[in-house]
């Protein structure tokens, strides 16, 4: 459905994008994921056909967008990751002219906007002035806004931001509703959880570059350690991880918020030389817990850096 | 066309929806209009006008300079008050007063010989505030007036005008120096002033004019100006009189008009930074139909803004359409899309919204001011009258008041509406070539 190649995008002196490539079918949700600046919205505005690139090629079911009005847009729907909507007018004034520019009107209109909003959940707000909404709502109009001409490919950029866990999670249902219906979305994000939760591929971007291209279980194979050990140290603000690499079992190792967070093959094996190290060195610690490895990981692993860190 | 007339609908719609803008956007260029209007003559100068504060200092106190003063309060041109030299200069140099008149020792009998003899000429003082050059002019002009009004006036039938006839007389009789001839011709012209004088002063002696409360004769026995003047003011017809508020409330209506062509072209500046912006590219929408909505629901607002003012003008100030109604909507049609085309062209010219808005303020004021919003251009200079004919605004508010208080004919709004759409066209076409379409 989706088939982006090569795409290589600069502002000057400023490498956005280079070598930029993906697909994504119908029916999946794939997840563009990396820091800020790292190159997700410059892609998503490619592919929307908002800004061109200076090479490279994005194919929509095969076709190229063009020119303004190439019929091929009308099978792209835009979340914008800034509020695309008129706070003056309600709910469904602003649907209505969100149709209306997909030549959408009258009675196919009034469906289409029922139907958008039904899934979003603002039937009962439709006639009430979006400056009167909470974030969470905005959002999911936000996200309402783009389904009415349904749209085939879905680019969702950083569509929860800002918004409470309760929304969020609304968001998440009503994406997961349309990729039961077939959509395709492409959803850029710098929050793992979110990547982990809807999607099925995974692109990790940083500096422009994708480095990485796979499966969420695919993508943890790529780590060197299977088991992450999270031990909370005590009173310590600064600590080098460094030299816990030497010892066995140990794979990677950061330090980030008072938590030391060091990658294992085998947890039963490598727990107790970790603990004893940190013993011997006068660290307390008040909590230690296991865990999966995470996509914070998988980025880690591959650039050397936190993703945190990297925002 | 669907989306074109949602993206209009959409303006008007947010346009309308900030109700208390609407009314100041309205309420503004009425009251500004209004006021200026007053200040040019209102409806055709039933407002008392304005007079010239001037001070008198009164060093001679004789029959002439009191009549001189007399003279120049009954003329109603001056707001006429006594004071001294020091307390006037101060009152001038605080914008109190705009001059002052001296009327110096002996000015009456000064100038009751200078009269007949033309030597020794007293001299009037006269204080003024530069900044009010145009009022000196008026001030000298009717002092003049009333100056040889005055003094021929006592010299024809008051009492000194016969002392200081008399003492001429005696002079002339007695000066070796004037020929025979002369001496002869002069006396017999003094003597008939001496027995015109007697006779003036038996008739104000006379019962029926004695009560004559103003104590002056019941006709002038001196000079007047040999003429008058009959003001005829050239308007669309016969007892149509001049409405000041017909230019105003079109000038008014020009400025902000323009300033809301401004607004429109900063909110796109905005929009463009937006992600509504990136919603509407996304869309599957020509860049004519983007811009040329805006400008479709520009020119509207333009329209109904222009409409109101022009009914409240009607039903409140009297203001008439006297020329042609169509030739006055084409003006305002023309005008209104060439606001939306200047609000594409700053829209499309703009770099950051702060240096967007005050250079495009800058020259909506420039535009507005050489246009003759504020103050017709005919009492601009002469070159300057001639280099405003490149503003769109002069065209506007020319052709305006064409169809208003001139009531000229819909050929002469032919120049107005060809000149407007002109401007539209340039101003549109620098809009669609520098506008950067990529979202900020």
């Amino acid at each position: 459905m989706l088939e982006v190649n090569n795409l290589s995008k600069r502002y000057g002196d400023l490498v956005a994008i280079t070598g930029v490539s993906f697909r994504a079918g119908a029916g999946e949700t794939l997840g563009l994921l990396g820091p800020n600046g790292a190159g997700k919205t410059t892609t998503v505005s490619i592919i929307a056909g908002l800004l061109g690139a200076d090479s490279g090629e994005v194919l929509i079911a095969g076709k190229q967008v063009k020119r303004d009005t190439d019929p091929v847009k009308q099978m792209i729907g835009l979340v914008p990751q800034d509020m695309a909507l008129y706070d003056p007018l309600s709910a469904r004034d602003n649907l209505t002219l969100f149709a209306a520019l997909y030549s959408l009107a009258g009675e196919k209109a009034k469906r289409a906007i029922d139907g958008a909003l039904d899934l979003v959940q603002l039937t009962d707000r439709a006639a009430d002035k979006v400056r009167t909404f909470s974030g969470g709502m905005k959002r999911r109009l936000n996200l309402a806004a783009a389904l009415l001409h349904d749209p085939q490919i879905l680019l969702l950029d950083e569509p929860t931001v800002g918004v409470d866990p309760q929304s969020r999670n609304a968001i998440f249902d009503n994406l997961e509703t349309l990729k039961k219906r077939g959509k395709t979305l492409v959803y850029t994000t710098h929050y793992m959880e979110e990547a982990e939760r809807l999607c099925d591929r995974i692109v990790i971007v940083d500096h422009g570059k994708v480095i990485a291209n796979d499966s969420v279980q695919g993508l943890h194979r790529l780590l060197p350690a299977t088991n992450v050990i999270a031990v909370e140290l005590e009173g310590v603000d600064s600590f080098l991880p460094e030299p816990i690499l030497a010892l066995p079992e140990v794979k990677s190792a950061e330090f980030v918020d008072s938590t030391l967070r060091v990658g294992v093959h085998n947890l039963a094996r490598g727990a107790p030389g970790i603990l004893r190290w940190l013993a011997d060195r006068g660290y307390s610690y008040h909590r230690i817990s296991s865990e999966q490895p995470d996509l914070e990981t998988v980025f880690l692993s591959l650039t050397g850096r936190s993703l945190r860190d990297s925002q | 066309m669907i989306s074109f007339l949602a993206l209009v609908r959409k303006d008007l719609k947010l346009f309308f929806s900030d109700r208390r803008a609407v009314v100041i956007g309205l309420l503004v260029p009425i009251v500004c209009g209004t006021f200026l209007g007053y200040l040019f003559g209102g409806q055709g100068g039933d407002a008392e006008p304005g007079k010239v504060n001037v001070l008198v200092i009164d060093q001679d106190n004789s029959d002439i300079s009191r009549g001189l003063i007399r003279q120049l309060t009954d003329g109603g041109n001056f707001d006429l008050k006594p004071a001294t030299v020091e307390t006037a200069r101060a009152a001038i140099r605080k914008g109190k007063a705009t001059a002052a008149i001296v009327i110096p020792k002996d000015f009456g009998s000064d100038a009751g010989q200078a009269l007949f003899a033309g030597a020794n000429k007293p001299e009037i003082g006269v204080l003024y505030d530069p900044s009010h050059r145009v009022e000196l002019a008026m001030v000298k002009g009717i002092l003049s007036g009333a100056v040889l009004e005055a003094v021929s006036r006592e010299m024809f039938s008051g009492r000194s005008g016969r002392d200081t006839v008399d003492e001429s007389l005696a002079r002339v009789e007695n000066n070796p120096q004037i020929a025979p001839a002369d001496r002869q011709a002069l006396g017999d012209l003094l003597r008939g002033v001496r027995e015109w004088n007697e006779r003036e002063a038996e008739r104000q002696n006379e019962p029926s004019n004695r009560n004559d409360s103003s104590g002056q004769s019941p006709r002038s026995a001196g000079l007047t100006l040999p003429y008058q003047t009959r003001d005829q003011a050239i308007t669309s017809g016969e007892n149509i009189r001049y409405n000041g508020y017909a230019h105003s409330i079109g000038g008014m209506g020009v400025q902000f008009i323009l300033f809301m062509g401004l607004d429109a072209g900063i909110s796109l500046l905005l929009l463009r930074q937006s992600g509504l912006w990136q919603r509407l590219r996304a869309a599957p929408l020509s860049r004519a139909t983007l811009l040329g909505s805006r400008a479709a629901s520009a020119s509207l607002i333009a329209g109904f803004i222009l409409t109101v003012l022009f009914v409240f003008a009607r039903l409140v100030l009297g203001v008439h359409i006297r020329g042609s109604f169509v030739g006055l909507l084409g003006i305002c049609a023309a005008f209104s899309v060439m606001t939306a085309a200047f609000g594409l062209m700053i829209a499309g010219l703009g770099e950051t919204v702060e240096a967007t808005r005050g250079y495009s303020i800058m020259a909506t004021l420039v535009m507005v001011m050489l246009g003759g919003a504020w103050a017709p251009t005919f009492i601009f200079p002469k070159w300057l009258q001639r280099l405003t004919v490149v503003m769109p605004t002069r065209w506007a508010i020319d052709g305006l008041d064409g169809m208003t208080w001139r009531g000229l004919g819909f050929s002469s709004a032919l120049a107005p509406i060809g000149v407007l759409l002109l401007f539209t066209l340039l101003f549109a076409a620098v809009a669609v070539m520098r506008f950067r379409w990529r979202a900020d």
